[in-house]
């Protein structure tokens, strides 16, 4: 940043340099669905300096070819913040953010359809002496409500020219940027903001309502097709089986649609490594290259398929306004373990993966609640379990049908998900009944209205979380396959060894050093071997054990693994694997986005603690058990 | 269960019947409709101070003489509550709902 960011913009600056344009709003008007429609694929998704908050900056191209660089703020209802989300706004608008430059121009996304409460936001950012353009989204639903908004009127009684867009099929984008161009060139005036009390919040709501009389004429057709479908969503009961349904679906998909998929690239990985293995000769390096790399990472990658179903849901149903209607329905449920409604979604979430699950709890606003969402967050079912329990199950659950539907390893997984969830309900009980008593966080969310769900911004989204995955599967765990897999070669058996040469390697030693304390639960030092680089990220250990057993005369795919795997484990043992990764800290990136969100190492070496001690209890009675029961 | 005594109610040109219609908003069932006569919370309740509950209904449009309708209730304790606020849904909980004193329309549904 240079000293000219920092002075006031003056005309020239302005011109000469890329306009900075923030953008503002309520939840839910359709602030992202702007921002992807200024931006289109030129956008970055990376974090705040400093906080966790994830920050999203985007070019806009004007008509006359000049570029401005677009800030997507966190949405909220008051520059009054509440949440680390809303904290980033407040200072974004008001210039204070450090490391950010302050903005030119502030754009207001308001739904059309709902003004009341945008309004009230708009007088507020008013009063921080920015330009300030008020994008009036979604007009195209107003229009067809018969809504009438005089807006020649209403812009001049606000002081702030108004743009009707409607994002979802980029209209009025182009108009709205020549606004923003416009608007830089008038100056900014000091801010004279402060935090309201209550007395001035209903001032600026009084305004609002005086703006909304004078010029919003009431819809002629007002949207009926909400009321309708939350008389069968939001219906006590039926409510709630149509959120399972749609959560069995969910599940079922992840695993039929994702499957072919899944065959494609795993053949086509399988393909890759023997071609590989055609052309190099044996030794030390064509190891690493089939055995380390192409197995390690392969086995991980074809897992996308499944992530980038399920976060195809996720997302959709938030798009479609679903998600708040969940948590509606969840609340009192979650209420009931002490969290708040709002912790649905980050629960959700975090079934995809505790990481962005986690970095989701930022909605939640009271620092306690927020804490036992992230301690719980990481018992949910994540995607990187997948790897693990589709391998486990595919090795020893049988591949039946029942009622010639109803895939009998599809129940199983069903099983270790409800489990997941079930623990962690349980555990957030535990912490608010024992370790903080007291009130809790109201429960305070808007339902938006129903909108066709708008499929390039759900692809988009959908694609950014697969490329956030990927890039973590491309950059930490390729690193720790390469880890793992030197961990196993080095260093080399002795000449003339009878035991397989892991044995021999630093992997191996780890292992049966580990052992003994892991008999108990059934594992043996292979297990144990692929537990360590399975901290790394819990789907390496797929990886890990494909390098210990391909190692160790084994196959390179999972298919292959499964059948080693079935040859080699009891089911008891395998059993007590399942239960350890349900509960186990496997993940060293989950410990590190928790030290981050929380400012402190205390919260993830508690988290590593309580679920390490989990995980081995859980363990040990289920190998116990399954032991009694004769499945050794 | 908070009273009709805890709140400070303005008594100008209010005669007392219209007093009596007063009810706070999480003792009212599905289908009520009414309007908003005063939002305040007690400086103790709930963990936040009351302050800032009474801020953050007022700035999620729970503020006076705005028109309330409970459209939909949860199926625990009939917890939470959907109300239809002037131009939105919004949900709160019954233990909010408390602190916003409402006064049902002329012809309740109920």
């Amino acid at each position: 940043m240079s000293a000219a960011d920092l002075a006031p913009a003056t005309r020239t600056e302005v011109e000469t340099r890329r306009l900075r344009v923030a953008l503002a709003g309520v939840p839910n008007c359709g602030k992202t669905a702007l921002f992807n429609a200024l931006t289109g694929s030129r956008q970055k998704v990376a974090n705040y300096a400093g906080v966790t908050v994830e920050r999203k900056e985007g070019a806009a191209i004007a008509p006359d070819g000049a570029r401005l660089a677009i800030l997507d703020l966190p949405g909220t209802y008051s520059l009054r913040a509440r949440s680390p989300d809303e904290v980033v706004t407040r200072d974004a608008v008001l210039g204070q953010l450090a490391g950010e430059t302050p903005p030119d121009v502030i754009v207001c996304v308001a739904d059309a359809t709902s003004l009341r409460v945008a309004l009230r936001l708009v007088l507020e950012l008013k009063a921080t002496g920015r330009p300030l353009v008020l994008a009036l989204n979604m007009i195209d639903i107003a229009a067809r409500q018969g809504l009438d908004i005089d807006v020649e009127g209403l812009s001049r009684d606000l002081g702030a020219p108004i743009i009707s867009t409607v994002a979802t099929r980029r209209r009025g984008i182009d108009v709205l940027i020549a606004a923003v161009q416009a608007a830089a060139r008038t100056a900014s005036t000091p801010s004279n903001w402060h935090e309201p009390s209550s007395g001035e919040i209903r001032a600026l709501h009084r305004e609002a309502e005086r703006l909304i009389k004078a010029h919003v004429k009431p819809p002629k057709r007002p949207d009926t097709w909400t009321g309708r479908l939350d008389s069968v969503l939001l219906h006590p009961v039926a409510g709630l089986l149509v959120l399972f349904v749609l959560m069995f679906f969910m599940f079922q998909a992840v695993f039929f649609c994702a499957k072919p998929l899944n065959d494609v690239m795993t053949d086509g990985f399988n393909w890759l490594a023997l071609g590989v293995g055609h052309v190099l000769p044996d030794g030390l390096i064509k190891s690493f290259i089939c055995d380390g790399l192409i197995a390690g990472v392969g086995s991980v990658i074809v897992f996308l398929p499944q992530i980038l179903v399920l976060f195809l849901f996720i997302i959709l149903l938030e798009d479609v306004g679903y998600m708040a209607r969940a948590a509606f329905l969840m609340d009192k449920i979650m209420g009931g373990a002490g969290l708040h409604g709002r912790a649905f979604i980050p629960l959700l979430s975090s079934h995809a993966c505790a990481i962005p699950g986690i970095m989701a709890t930022r909605v939640i606003d009271q620092k306690r609640d927020r804490l036992t969402t992230i301690l719980v967050a990481p018992l949910t079912t994540c995607s990187a379990r997948i790897p693990v329990y589709t391998l486990i199950i595919s090795a020893f659950v049988p591949n039946h049908q029942l009622f010639g539907w109803v895939s009998e390893q599809g129940l199983v997984m069903l099983g270790l998900y409800s489990l997941g969830i079930t623990s962690a309900l349980a555990v957030a009980f535990v912490i608010r009944k024992v370790f903080w008593r007291g009130a809790s966080e109201p429960f305070l969310m808007e339902l938006p209205a129903y909108k066709m769900p708008d499929p390039l911004n759900v692809a988009r989204l959908v694609w950014q979380r697969g490329e956030i995955f990927l890039r973590r599967a491309g950059t930490i765990i390729l690193s720790m396959m390469m880890l793992v897999w030197a961990l196993s070669q080095v260093p080399l058996a002795p000449p003339g060894a009878k035991d397989p040469a892991i044995d021999y390697s630093f992997a191996g030693i780890i292992g049966h050093a580990l052992q003994p304390l892991l008999a108990p639960i059934g594992f043996s030092w292979q297990m144990s071997v692929a537990l360590i680089p399975g901290m790394a990220a819990r789907e390496v250990a797929v990886g890990a054990l494909g390098t210990v057993y391909a190692v160790s005369g084994g196959g390179d795919n999972t298919a292959a693994l499964a059948t080693t795997l079935a040859s080699h484990w009891s089911l008891a043992s395998a059993l007590a694997f399942l239960a350890w990764y349900v509960f186990a800290p496997q993940c060293a990136s989950t410990l590190g986005v928790v030290k981050r969100e929380t400012n402190s190492w205390k919260w993830p070496a508690i988290l590593f603690l309580y679920m390490t001690a989990l995980a081995y209890i859980a363990a040990f009675i289920t190998y116990r058990v399954a032991l009694a029961l004769g499945a050794g | 269960m908070r009273r009709l005594s805890d709140f400070d109610i303005p008594g100008g040109g209010d005669g007392l019947a219209d007093t009596a219609r007063l009810e706070p908003l999480s003792e009212a069932r599905k289908g009520f409709a009414g309007v908003i006569v005063q939002v305040r919370t007690p400086e103790t309740a709930g963990g936040l101070g009351g302050a800032e509950i009474e801020r953050r209904l007022l700035e999620m449009g729970f503020v006076e003489d705005a028109p309330v309708e409970i459209v939909h209730e949860g199926l625990f304790g009939r917890d939470p509550i959907a109300i239809k606020l002037a131009d939105r849904t919004v949900a709160l909980r019954r233990r909010e709902a408390c602190s916003v004193m409402v006064r049902a329309a002329a012809a309740p549904v109920r």
